[in-house]
């Protein structure tokens, strides 16, 4: 694989979570009946992070969740390789929550949609709404981000990396590649 | 494709990995909606050749939790009773696409060859007297969710282990595992050949010296008449998993039975039924462990 460019360094990470914060609270009013619920793998730590800058900006604790899909993809028999299956904790009760699902990339859409199963499987939420850090185009569902951190268009060869300090050491940093 | 027959072929990492995933699927089990999509468009036969309950019923409530179409074959109502051979039938279910088969069988081999003559991923729900892996997990698991791991763990197994598939697949599995395990029963109910596999004891009172878990095998009334057994009240005054002996065990030692169990012969029934038993968790639990030993075979194979 070949790398293309940085699309987003630390600093243009902080600001789009602070923005996306923002209008996470803007548009539900305020933070009540919230609840954010991070995808495995990456979404989590962004969830944790939008999660803080809530308690910060308006002092109140937003139950936060962990959400692991892989018993909910509809590609298991293509992968090959056996995915291993990792910790779901949603220790909230879903009635009357407005989650906020959150994940990295969103791509083909079917991530989100297999979380949107899991998350009903947990119970019945008031709403859904998603939080992505990057929307990269070429959705196979129809599926949108309600707050998108980054537009980035791209080719299907390409891929979006993105790598966060909790989860992958270092600064945050979202970079484009090239397939060969 | 891999098959859970026995454990022969199969590693320490991946049966480590198979409890990992029970731990997950114990999590599935705790929702509201016990279902989660994994096995969705897999076909699962269920083919039990011997009675069974918790096995049978086990087996088929992990396939569907995990949204798998389950049929199910019990020899007493099937064409076996026209004089059908096993591969016969094999080869009839087998044509109707078939993705997995789970077989409990009176002969030894038996879930063998039906690995060999349906190419599915087969699971042994035991096999004459030969191996019964899936209970052999479910009783790993069941271990270590109570002490934190399973190395160094002592295991005592109590009861007519000539005859018993559970004890043979425990002394396997749990050998593999790091944990240290004693067959333990009157002479002529244990064979000497398995001590290649675990120590060997006819003095229950040793066999239990220090153990974590003490595990009681249920005594076969037609032992009886094959001369294994002189009587039942020998035995139990011999050999009962009761609260005398478990004084010699630690402290926090627990109680196991594969079940079913016959109270007051192999186990007291009030020992079965105290707070230091752990028979209905491993029951439980069951279900999460074949539910992770589907997913393992089948997940990402097809």
């Amino acid at each position: 694989m070949q790398f293309k460019a940085t699309m987003m360094d630390a600093a243009g990470v902080l600001r789009a979570i602070t923005r996306i914060t923002h209008e996470i609270l803007e548009h539900n009013k305020g933070a009540e009946s919230l609840a954010i619920v991070g995808i495995h793998t990456r979404g989590i730590p962004l969830a944790k992070r939008i999660a803080d800058r809530i308690a910060q900006l308006e002092g109140i604790v937003v139950p936060t969740g962990k959400l692991d899909i892989t018993l909910y993809r509809d590609d298991l028999w293509e992968i090959g390789l056996q995915p291993i299956v990792r910790q779901t904790e949603i220790e909230f009760s879903m009635a009357g929550r407005q989650v906020i699902l959150v994940d990295d990339v969103l791509y083909t859409g079917r991530t989100v949609r297999a979380g949107l199963d899991a998350l009903i499987d947990l119970g019945r939420p008031k709403n859904i709404q998603l939080a992505v850090l990057v929307d990269r185009g070429h959705r196979e569902l129809p599926i949108r981000a309600d707050y998108v951190g980054k537009n980035l268009p791209t080719a299907r060869l390409e891929v979006v990396k993105v790598r966060l300090t909790e989860t992958d050491g270092g600064h945050d940093v979202v970079e484009l590649w090239e397939r060969e | 494709m891999k098959h859970l027959l026995d454990f022969d072929d199969w590693n320490r990492g991946e049966l480590e990995s198979i409890l990992e995933t029970s731990n997950m699927m114990e999590q599935v089990l705790e929702r509201p909606i016990k279902k989660v999509p994994a096995l969705q468009g897999f076909t699962i036969c269920t083919a039990f050749f011997e009675n069974s309950t918790r096995t049978k019923v086990s087996f088929e409530l992990a396939a569907r939790r995990m949204s798998a179409d389950v049929v199910s074959f019990a020899s007493g109502a099937s064409s076996l009773s026209k004089g059908e051979s096993l591969r016969d039938t094999l080869e009839t279910l087998k044509a109707m696409r078939m993705d997995c088969f789970i077989v409990r069988h009176p002969a030894s081999g038996a879930a063998h060859q039906v690995a060999k003559f349906s190419n599915s991923p087969t699971v042994n729900a035991g096999d004459g007297r030969r191996a019964h892996p899936t209970q052999a997990l479910l009783d790993a698991y069941t271990l270590k969710k109570h002490f934190g791991k399973l190395e160094g763990l002592k295991v005592a197994i109590i009861g007519d282990v000539r005859h018993s598939r559970v004890a043979r697949s425990n002394a396997q599995l749990l050998k593999i595992l790091g944990a240290d395990v004693t067959l333990c029963g009157p002479a002529p109910l244990l064979p000497r050949e398995l001590s290649g596999m675990a120590r060997l004891t006819t003095d229950p009172l040793e066999a239990v010296k220090g153990a974590h878990a003490v595990m009681a095998l249920r005594i076969q009334q037609e032992r009886l008449s094959s001369g294994f057994l002189s009587s039942l009240y020998e035995y139990r005054a011999g050999y009962q998993v009761n609260e005398k002996l478990l004084k010699g065990a630690r402290e926090d030692a627990i109680v196991m039975h594969p079940g079913p169990m016959l109270r007051d012969l192999e186990i007291s029934g009030t020992l079965a039924s105290s707070g230091r038993s752990v028979i209905l968790e491993q029951v439980e639990n069951g279900v999460a462990v074949r539910m992770a030993v589907l997913y393992h075979l089948l997940v990402g194979k097809k």
